[in-house]
């Protein structure tokens, strides 16, 4: 395949339905609440966390560290508030804690930690380490013949770590066919676009000349996600790869593709209402 | 050191199965038996360090204990953030075991020279270092790593080492080893510069000097209370360490007698490493008389310390 590397800002006129939506929604409620966090970076996130937390991932709310669950990664762990939403709604958490975001008395802060928040696998926030740690669960699941199964988050702009691409070659050595990577191809990063910064094209073709088995998928189609995820392994032997075309912001017109939401560390009431408005749920 | 470290690992992992060992691109034939009888629990995953502690990071997580081996440098200077993150914040059961601290690579030049591992690795939280001055007393230490919570770095020495160490004193991580008394000077010493710190310390018996010798077999956490009960009985104290002077036992030392604030006053000099990349090749030795990491340079620092502290 010919990867056609799109130089403008993406689209994707993928409509959000009610339950996208109101995921979105509880975001925007932890933002103001926080008053900060990375806003861009979690709504390019929400359809591959609540299709891996409604469909696919094996877990016990009431047990997170349950022998046979699967392992779920979120290497970038920047993207968070998506995660957080998604854990407090299956019961992981209270959903008081949503509200104490990066304050002094919570458990949930701009990245996520391991031993804090429970079915947090591993403390994410510095780029490139998370599929390491996710080669590691997968390694151990095969070693003891074990059959639940892994599952990491990478980002596009963490794909310019060299550690990351390490972890990718170990992977398919070991043909974990056990560790499924998602990437969050959203093709901007903090400074501009990933064709600008550091262009990662023909991505998809890179997952597989590193042994992957690849398929690219609208990161925000729910039936396209589940489709994919339900069908890993793609190939026996091989670490799968879904690379997810999808747009930083996803949902709201304003922070769609505009870098200056990837990151807020103080949002308006005014902000908020807007964010909001867009963010309807129809009755 | 080396070969009884790793010799260890292998005998260790036939009598527990949580046990797995990863090495970079070691030398072939690396624990040759370890792979043949326990083929799933042997990694050698490439010259990817930052991947290899990653891994071994995921695998204790899951309840294993993980031996990694590379060359020194590469464990602190290139992977440091691994370490840092994945090892120290998730209070991960790996063991480091770096070869060739110190000057040992000589020959190899300054990529190849651990000279500042120990500053490195002090600073993290929840990382425990130890650098033990000989093989028997290194397997006296492994076994103690195996149920140990937390990170260790294993600093190695170079192999063949002279045996020094006592073999009735038991291991005790995080415990300082008095090797001598005495009232006129204190030398305190880590790793294989036991050897020389001792010599010294015999040299100036014979000058009429009772020389006390501390043996820190650990650096972190660091025997605080051990150094100042024997600093405070002396009124010069040196360390002797195979690091740069900077981050590593001399200042250390220095910070615990420092905030001990002893009644009486002390003469006090590190002895390592200058604050330089080593621009000589050669060898271990031959680096190490350089740089004055010699018995003689210690006895001379000694005498020239007391003869300071005497006609105050």
């Amino acid at each position: 395949m010919n990867a056609s590397p799109i130089k403008g800002p993406p689209t994707n006129t993928t409509p959000l339905d009610r339950r996208s939506r109101e995921l979105r929604r509880q975001i925007v409620r932890m933002i103001e609440a926080g008053g900060r966090g990375h806003v861009g970076s979690a709504f390019s996130l929400v359809e591959m966390l609540r299709v891996l937390y409604d469909e696919i991932l094996r877990y016990d709310p009431a047990n997170p560290r349950w022998r046979d669950r699967d392992r779920f990664i979120l290497s970038k762990g920047h993207g968070c508030l998506a995660l957080y939403v998604l854990l407090a709604e299956k019961g992981f958490i209270p959903e008081a804690e949503l509200w104490k975001f990066c304050k002094t008395d919570g458990i949930l802060g701009g990245h996520p930690e391991y031993g804090k928040v429970p079915g947090v696998e591993a403390s994410t926030g510095s780029l490139g380490h998370g599929l390491s740690f996710g080669v590691g669960f997968a390694l151990n699941a095969k070693h003891e013949q074990a059959s639940h199964r892994v599952f990491v988050i990478c980002s596009d702009g963490e794909s310019n770590e060299g550690s990351l691409w390490e972890a990718v070659l170990c992977a398919a050595k070991h043909r974990l066919d056990n560790l499924t990577v998602l990437v969050d191809y959203n093709k901007q990063q903090s400074y501009g676009t990933t064709y600008e910064v550091l262009d990662l094209e023909p991505f998809a073709e890179k997952w597989r000349a590193f042994g992957f088995a690849v398929e690219e998928v609208d990161g925000h189609s729910v039936d396209q996600l589940r489709s994919a995820l339900k069908r890993v392994p793609f190939q026996e032997g091989k670490p799968s790869a879904i690379v997810c075309h999808t747009i930083k912001g996803k949902g709201v017109s304003f922070v769609e593709n505009n870098l200056h939401w990837h990151h807020k560390n103080k949002i308006s009431e005014e902000e908020v209402r807007s964010l909001m408005a867009e963010l309807e749920v129809a009755a | 050191m080396r070969k009884t470290s790793l010799d260890m690992v292998y005998e260790l992992a036939r009598q527990d199965s949580r046990i797995f060992f990863i090495g970079s691109d070691l030398g072939i034939g690396t624990l040759k038996q370890f792979k043949a009888e326990m083929p799933g629990r042997y990694l050698m995953e490439g010259v990817s360090e930052a991947n290899i502690v990653g891994i071994a990071a995921g695998l204790a997580l899951e309840g294993k204990i993980v031996y990694i081996n590379t060359i020194a440098t590469f464990l602190t200077r290139r992977c440091f953030e691994q370490v840092a993150l994945d090892l120290c914040l998730h209070n991960a059961n790996v063991r480091l075991i770096g070869s060739g601290g110190g000057l040992v690579y000589a020959p190899l030049g300054p990529t190849h020279e651990a000279i500042d591992d120990i500053a490195i690795f002090r600073a993290l939280p929840r990382m425990t270092i130890v650098a033990p001055a000989d093989a028997d007393e290194m397997r006296r230490l492994m076994p103690l790593t195996v149920d140990h919570a937390g990170p260790i770095y294993i600093r190695l020495g170079k192999g063949g080492d002279p045996i020094v160490s006592r073999p009735g004193v038991p291991f005790r991580i995080g415990r300082a080893i008095p090797m001598r008394a005495g009232s006129d000077a204190l030398i305190v010493a880590t790793g294989v510069m036991l050897k020389p710190a001792l010599d010294a310390a015999a040299g100036l018996e014979k000058e009429g000097m009772e020389t006390a010798v501390l043996h820190l077999p650990t650096i972190k956490p660091f025997d605080t209370a051990a150094v100042c009960e024997w600093a405070d009985r002396v009124p010069v104290v040196v360390s002797v360490e195979e690091h740069t002077v900077i981050g590593g036992l001399g200042s250390a030392v220095a910070e615990a007698i420092a905030e001990a604030n002893f009644d009486s006053p002390k003469r006090f000099r590190r002895i390592g490493l200058p604050d330089v990349f080593p621009d000589k090749y050669g060898s271990q030795a031959s680096l190490m008389a350089r740089y004055g990491l010699t018995a003689e340079r210690i006895v001379e620092t000694v005498q020239a310390l007391m003869q300071t502290a005497n006609s105050k």
